[in-house]
């Protein structure tokens, strides 16, 4: 794909390399790009096993960042040592009600859920638009799609060690580990992979169904919102910026995160390798553009590839497989 | 709001209603075929930018490769983007049996960033086309407010609207129409009965996409411009239109000019100046928040073609 618009590719990849584990720094940025990555695809294979298909972490990401902006400028004077813990949990709040509302409608009202999703990604993008213009943005002269700068007892500690790593990798490490636990090492878990095996059976068995749905996408959707809350406090501004599109500010992790997860095998823990390789994939995309002006969308197109491979090639492995049986049996 | 109660304002508005309404119209035809079919394809919003994109530059460019330059080359160029798309997704979904759903979220991922990384290295500066021209229809056109609504429109509006009975026709009447809901309904008792699956599928698959690269066609020559993310999100609406007429062409019409007076209503508000600033931003939810209210209302009364999703394995 690189040659065809006229850039070399080797050096293409050189470039991709270097910008995503080049220098510390380079492979701080990528842990920090793998961030949401890895929030949202924690969501994703919590959905995707109970058997929802969650398109709605872009929105799901917004409803967080607005909710954990909101309660920071609303409770300015808080110590850092409560006020982080209870941002966090605003984002997972928010996102986790624009989570629910989808999974609601599909629980009993059998609104298909990916359509749902979708919509709701675009009325969280316009709501973001309209409060960053209007009641959020920032007393001043220019006017800027973006808040002022949110109290300091809000931003995220960073690492010790000199880079820009904060403690959003931690928060998205331990989140990820905490859904490895829901998904395979409770009772609740248990019931939403079963649910999304086999629901009419679950049901049979006495599982509540549709209660169920509704968890799955609220769960899913409070790990995006606590990526949202990441991304603005732990951003360098350290506000909520809409300049430039709702897509500029979740840099596409609610579709991206579907790929890191997909390709992750829909396991939580592998979802942490997986979403650091497509961090560095943005990482080197971003790279690849300053050295070779090629556009880092890019890795989206690529990304929509590797979704289309992974899914065709589940059946192409399942059907090797039954091949390779029937040739030992 | 008073400018907005005119006669002329609202002839306007509908005019450009009954244009809104086209990508949506055709787009969800489309689906429909394959819907019927059992074929559920999400990838409609990526073949959609596609096909928008291939129009905005065939039209931009055609003169220089020495091409024809009229809109009949970009509506083609999109055609047949949108053919291509089909053979990879029948190639998916028939060849390989890949989850329809995902593997369509995947290709709205590849329509997203390809169409974007395309605009931003062979064009960069949105520049314009021209739009469509109109062809009034004699006779019909010099009828107050109804001939300026309905038959002062270009070509793809009229072959759009022309569609509805024609796909009706096909699904409701001919030998083609049945293989499609049998195999959409039953596979396994079509395939018993001599008829391919995987044949009606792939044709079904293949006019879908089709239309939806008309649809991106429709979309991008009625603005005369691309952008990154031009659909923003009309191709999903067109799906949720197709549960909105219960998979009948008809409804599915209904639906496309109910979402064409919804999108012509808020942008002729904000030329006229009734919402600006911040409020434009709540009013261009309203699309959105329709669909899923329509969606609410219709998702339980209808029902699914049975084997929608189901891929079809004979050695099962």
């Amino acid at each position: 794909m690189l040659l065809a618009l006229g850039a070399n590719p080797l050096q293409g990849y050189a470039s991709m390399l270097d910008g995503a584990v080049g220098s510390a720094d380079n492979l701080a940025d990528t842990a920090i790009k793998s961030m949401p990555l890895l929030l949202v695809g924690v969501g994703i294979c919590i959905a995707f096993r109970a058997g929802v298909i969650n398109i709605g972490g872009e929105g799901q990401i917004i409803a967080g960042a607005i909710l954990s902006t909101v309660t920071s400028l609303a409770l300015p004077n808080l110590p850092g040592i409560l006020l982080v813990p209870l941002v966090i949990s605003a984002g997972a709040i928010g996102g986790g009600i624009w989570g629910a509302i989808p999974g609601a409608l599909k629980a009993y009202a059998s609104v298909n859920e990916i359509l749902s999703t979708i919509m709701m990604n675009i009325v969280a993008a316009q709501f973001l638009s309209f409060l960053l213009q209007d009641l959020l943005i920032e007393e001043g002269a220019i006017r800027i799609q973006q808040t002022k700068r949110l109290p300091a007892s809000s931003d995220l500690p960073l690492l010790p060690g000199g880079t820009r790593l904060h403690l959003g990798v931690v928060i998205a490490i331990a989140v990820a580990i905490a859904a490895y636990f829901l998904l395979f090492r409770s009772s609740l878990g248990m019931r939403l992979r079963s649910v999304g095996h086999n629901p009419h059976a679950s049901r049979y068995a006495g599982m509540p169904v549709q209660r169920s749905v509704v968890q799955a996408l609220a769960f899913s959707g409070a790990c995006a919102g606590v990526a949202g809350a990441v991304l603005v406090f732990g951003s360098q501004s350290h506000r909520l910026i809409g300049e430039g599109g709702a897509a500029a500010f979740t840099q596409n992790a609610g579709f991206n995160g579907i790929v890191a997860a997909l390709f992750g095998g829909l396991h939580p823990l592998a979802t942490i390798p997986a979403s650091f390789l497509f961090g560095g994939m943005l990482t080197g995309g971003l790279e690849l553009q300053r050295d070779l002006q090629v556009p880092a969308a890019l890795i989206v197109a690529l990304n929509g590839v590797v979704v289309v491979f992974v899914v065709a090639s589940l059946k192409l492995r399942k059907t090797l497989q039954r091949w390779a049986g029937e040739v030992t049996a | 709001m008073s400018d907005f109660f005119t006669v002329s304002v609202i002839v306007a508005t509908l005019a450009s209603a009954v244009r809104f309404a086209t990508p949506f119209l055709l787009a969800a035809l489309g689906e429909t075929i394959g819907q019927r079919a059992g074929v559920l394809n999400l990838g409609v919003e990526g073949v959609m930018l596609l096909g928008a994109f291939a129009a905005y530059y065939t039209r931009l460019r055609a003169e220089d490769w020495g091409l024809p330059s009229g809109t009949a080359t970009a509506v083609i160029a999109a055609l047949l983007v949108g053919l291509l798309m089909g053979a990879i997704y029948s190639v998916l979904t028939i060849g390989f049996h890949a989850e329809q759903g995902i593997s369509g979220i995947g290709i709205f991922l590849f329509g997203l960033g390809f169409t974007d990384l395309l605009f931003q290295k062979q064009v960069g500066t949105p520049l314009p086309v021209p739009g469509l021209s109109r062809l009034p229809i004699p006779g019909l056109s010099d009828l107050p407010w109804v001939g300026d609504i309905l038959f002062n429109q270009s070509v793809l509006v009229y072959g759009a609207f022309l569609l509805v009975p024609i796909v009706s026709f096909m699904i409701r009447k001919t030998t083609f129409g049945l293989n499609v809901r049998a195999v959409g309904e039953t596979p396994e008792a079509a395939d018993t009965l001599g008829v391919s699956v995987a044949r009606t599928r792939i044709i079904a698959i293949l006019m879908g996409n089709a239309l939806a690269g008309l649809a991106g066609a429709a979309l991008a020559l009625n603005v005369g411009v691309f952008q990154q993310n031009l659909t923003a999100g009309q191709g999903f609406i067109a799906i949720a239109l197709v549960y909105f007429g219960a998979w009948r062409p008809l409804g599915v019409m209904l639906g496309a000019l109910l979402f064409g007076v919804v999108s012509a209503t808020v942008l002729q508000w904000g030329t006229l100046g009734i919402v600006s600033g911040a409020a434009s931003s709540l009013t261009a939810m309203a699309p959105a928040i329709l669909t899923i209210v329509v969606l609410v209302f219709v998702s339980k009364r209808v029902s699914t073609p049975a084997a929608l999703t189901r891929p079809f394995d004979r050695s099962q």
